[in-house]
């Protein structure tokens, strides 16, 4: 086991050492020496407050290449494939026109923590990335307790490297066509690869490479036996009743499952499911925690900053700039306007961690009766806790005040097909915090927000079909786009897919089928 | 502590060139759908842009599961302003700005918008060459026929007499008669003052030793006037190294000037197709013609019984009819050449479509017009018959091709492809007369 050590939180701030003499310089243009001063001020003040990180690495970069990070998600490698192009061709296109400004920064969820920062940035932008990525996210990515069950920061780098040279291995053996319909087939999938539940064993680079070829050889063995044609003895036709269920238990993990049973994947397709599934885990943890992890990094180089300009490290013009940035990222436009476009994760999550520390500093009755846990409690710890140890779903659902509730005016809404008009279920009053707290809890889970989609059942005696089922959440169905994905199952499972959407009573009420190409 | 700031911005960029080839792969077939039109529809001279490429956002999709309107769906909004508890709300329109289709927002936002991008110069000429089956048009080594041009390039120390340049030369002559004779001149000077000072002193008595101490002053600063008189004589009026020559060098010129003539038969039986066939191929003379010369003029004739100079876009979008008689244009050719483009300062080519059909006493009228008219004045003439049926102006030019084999090359070509292998023969061909 790999396990990263964590310190334990601080219960209060450490004191500063020494009160500069002037603030540091604050030139627009940043210069490498800059940079490294700015860094060391912003490490000293990020460790006074006991933020933990992985040891940062600050890399300058083009407009360019920002955008090439872009394009592959992010990451510094990964294997190649048209919609990761498309995706580039986009953005360029975006950016050139003047449509969207890029991101001030990417970061890399990896040890050391790589954070990107733009060569057009300011220096004033540059200090507000540092604090943001390298302290804020990279003290997420390292003490949430999703990302250190998911995600193996240290491996990351290495593994999509192999995926790269793996995937580029395939075509140059199997064809671009055959690597690129098998690929566009597991994205269709992505969503649906990964494990919510069953905790995930970690591997070293070395150990998957050497287990390959074993698990190449065991998996296509296991596939052979369970398709194996000839009745071990004599059984009577029919026997409907002796026949398992094929799986016993429904499996949420699509692409797992396909890996390990479609009958007529060559070990190279295999392994490439396994990669595209590899990564999709991989980014699970961050779709589950982004209004936790961006709210944490905006609430960070919000105080971090701070308390550096309080300690005499910044100049008044400097502050006016990032606060600036900040206030834009933080930009809640209510309902109604022409920005709205949902709640904004950044806004949130900056909220709510700002609010827990008053909560912390300055309780009311109100709050001490909502949270008598963290009302007058230390603030640190209880912020460290608060990171370390939810998901969206279950922070929204632990922290969300009536005090933030009414600044920010929420208010849910019903939309009931069976109804004419939506109905407004609850608003921020006495009456309403439960529910609405509750409603917007259950909206940042990925469980509800995402079809449930499981494995149900294989025809292990007939035509060898797969069938998934649906199963409905609060009668919502399945979007047409379904019946594409189905045709990317068949190519995977190769023979036919059925699915079936199943409402809450119980019943059946869609179903569509594909039935793969003939073979060629 | 461990921490680093890198440079990454001299590291590679285009890091998802490869990812960009994928996708121009995948969508291999609207590009060169795209291409085809863009060819159609721009002159000769404007072929080599990119292109803008449409590709409808359906065909680029990636599905996933997600979730369709409809069911029960509880969310949550901002900035809340009048609502109470209770309140019911009409249900906005489709897509309408209020928001409340919220987080899946993003699904449901599927316009019917193309998705446009920006084919390069570069790919859309490769998408082009593939088209023509034609493997690699840059990299064919082409028989460089440049001329040399001599240059002026300033004043040199050493050349020919016949460059010597007499005015710089003695103006640097003098320049160091100056500078090397002034210090003696200075002195000298300075002692015949010294002298004629001497000289107008009354003169001590004859016996006295003051006379003859006097005497041997005068002979000595003369002695020195005189030896500081015979350095400055001494000095070279011209020496070597003040002589400059004009220097010339010798620049290679590309081959400044070439007409183009495309020659089309527009009779009636040459259809839409055979016409694209022809601007094809004239296309790619054309971008062998603007690798080699900086400036090209194009003269497009069309004929039927009777040949008319015309404009690109009359020459393939006008439609006429009528029989056909090639000489016509030939004879408009030759006059066009005599008028405006004397051999000797404009490289001549001349490229020909025609279905073949002729009237057919009118072939052999052609050939000797070819053979003798025009070819002695061409570089290069090339005939491509866009359609297969041989026919008496082909029988004809087949006898011209076997005697001016090195200026002329014929070709049937019935598929876009079969272009190419005409081409390749030009090129060989320019390598031998080279």
């Amino acid at each position: 086991m790999s396990a990263v050590l964590t310190q334990p939180a601080l219960r209060a701030p450490l004191p500063l050492k020494e009160r500069p003499s002037q603030p540091l310089e604050a030139p627009s243009d940043w210069s490498f020496d800059l940079i490294e001063r700015y860094h060391d001020v912003i490490r000293a003040t990020a460790k006074r407050f006991g933020l933990d990180t992985y040891p940062n690495q600050l890399e300058i970069i083009t407009a360019e290449q920002m955008m090439d990070a872009y394009a592959s998600v992010g990451m510094p490698v990964n294997y190649r494939h048209w919609s990761y192009g498309k995706e580039f061709i986009s953005t360029e296109k975006n950016y050139r026109r003047g449509h969207m400004g890029l991101a001030y920064e990417i970061v890399i969820n990896s040890n050391p923590c790589i954070s990107y920062l733009m060569e057009e940035n300011t220096m004033a932008m540059q200090a507000l990335v540092i604090a943001h990525a390298a302290y804020g996210h990279n003290s997420f990515f390292k003490g949430n307790y999703l990302f250190r069950m998911w995600t193996d920061a240290s491996s990351i780098i290495d593994y999509l490297v192999y995926a790269k040279n793996y995937v580029a291995d395939c075509e140059e053996k199997h064809g671009l066509d055959a690597v690129e319909n098998l690929l566009d087939s597991c994205h269709a999938l992505m969503n649906h690869g990964v494990d919510r539940y069953r905790r995930p064993s970690r591997k070293s680079l070395a150990d998957e490479l050497r287990q390959r070829k074993d698990r190449e050889a065991y998996a296509q063995l296991q596939v052979n036996d369970m398709w194996r044609t000839l009745p071990k003895k004599a059984e009577k036709e029919g026997d409907a009743r002796e026949i398992k269920r094929f799986p016993e238990e429904p499996q949420e993990n699509l692409l797992y499952f396909i890996e390990k049973n479609a009958p007529l994947l060559e070990p190279w397709q295999r392994e490439v499911v396994r990669i595209v599934r590899k990564v999709a885990q991989y980014f699970y943890p961050q779709r589950q925690t982004q209004v936790m992890n961006e709210g944490w990094a905006t609430f960070w180089h919000h105080h971090l900053l701070n308390t550096m300009y309080d300690d005499g490290f910044l100049s008044d013009g400097m502050m006016i700039e990032w606060l600036k940035s900040h206030t834009n990222v933080v930009y809640q436009p209510p309902v109604g306007h022409r920005a709205y476009s949902g709640i904004n994760p950044y806004a949130l999550g900056f909220a709510m961690y700002t609010d827990i520390k008053r909560i912390c500093e300055n309780p009311t009755d109100e709050d001490r009766e909502w949270f008598p846990a963290i009302a007058g409690a230390d603030w640190l710890p209880t912020l460290d806790h608060a990171m370390r140890n939810f998901k969206d779903e279950s922070f929204i659902g632990q922290y969300l005040s009536p005090n933030l509730m009414r600044e920010m005016r929420l208010f849910s809404i019903v939309d009931d097909e069976k109804e004419k008009e939506l109905e407004v279920s609850a608003i921020h009053d006495g009456s309403g915090y439960s529910r609405v707290r509750e409603a917007l809890s259950r909206q940042y889970d990925l469980g509800s927000r995402e079809p449930n989609i499981q494995v149900w059942n294989v025809n292990l005696r007939g035509d060898r079909s797969l069938t998934l089922r649906h199963t409905q959440h609060n009668d919502r169905p399945l979007h047409d786009s379904a019946n594409e994905v189905l045709k990317h199952a068949t190519r995977l499972w190769g023979f036919g897919v059925h699915l079936e959407s199943v409402n809450s009573a119980g019943e059946v009420s869609k179903r569509w089928s594909a039935t793969p190409p003939p073979l060629p | 502590m461990l921490h680093q700031i890198i440079d990454r911005r001299l590291a590679g960029k285009n890091k998802s060139i490869g990812n960009r080839e994928r996708f121009l792969r995948r969508h291999k077939d609207q590009i060169r759908e795209a291409v085809r039109r863009a060819v159609d529809g721009r002159n000769i001279r404007d072929l080599q842009q990119g292109e803008d490429i449409h590709i409808p956002k359906r065909d680029i999709a990636e599905p996933v599961f997600g979730h369709a309107q409809g069911g029960v769906r509880e969310t949550v909004h901002p900035g809340n302003q009048e609502y109470m508890r209770g309140d019911r709300i009409e249900r906005p329109k489709g897509g309408g700005g209020s928001g409340s289709g919220s987080g899946q927002a993003g699904d449901s936002g599927e316009g019917d918008d193309d998705f446009v991008f920006h084919l390069t110069k570069e790919e859309f000429m490769q998408v082009f060459f593939d088209d023509l089956a034609l493997p690699n048009l840059h990299r064919t080594q082409l028989a460089e026929t440049p001329e040399w041009k001599s240059h002026r390039a300033g004043l040199t120390s050493d050349g020919t007499p016949n460059n010597l340049h007499v005015v710089r030369s003695m103006r640097g002559a003098i320049g160091r008669r100056i500078a090397l004779g002034s210090d003696s001149r200075r002195e000298i000077r300075e002692l015949e003052e010294e002298l004629e000072k001497l000289l107008a002193e009354p003169m001590p008595s004859i016996h006295g030793a003051g006379h003859a101490m006097r005497l041997q002053a005068i002979k000595d600063l003369e002695d020195r006037i005189e030896a500081l008189r015979a350095r400055v004589g001494r000095i070279p009026y011209l020496d070597p190294i003040d002589l400059r020559y004009r220097s010339r060098v010798r620049v290679p010129v590309p081959t400044s000037k070439a007409v183009m003539f495309c020659l089309m038969d527009v009779s009636g039986s040459m259809d839409e197709a055979r016409k694209d066939l022809a601007k094809r191929f004239f296309i790619l003379l054309y971008l062998f013609l603007t690798r080699h010369y900086e400036k090209i003029d194009l003269v497009f004739i069309r004929h039927h019984t009777q040949a008319q100079e015309v404009d690109e876009q009359n020459f393939f979008h006008a439609t006429e009819t009528g029989g056909t008689v090639v000489s016509s244009a030939l004879v408009l050719m030759e006059e066009i050449i005599k008028a405006r483009y004397p051999s000797g300062d404009w490289n001549i080519y001349g490229a020909q479509a025609s279905d073949g059909d002729n009237w057919h006493h009118d072939s052999g009228r052609c050939r000797e017009l070819l053979a003798q008219q025009i070819l002695p004045l061409c570089r290069y003439f090339a005939y491509v018959q866009v359609a297969e049926e041989e026919q008496n102006l082909w029988d004809e030019y087949s006898q011209l091709a076997k005697d001016n084999g090195k200026v002329f090359a014929m070709r049937k070509v019935t598929t876009a492809s079969n272009i190419y292998p005409v081409f390749r023969e030009l090129f060989k061909k320019e390598g031998v007369t080279a």
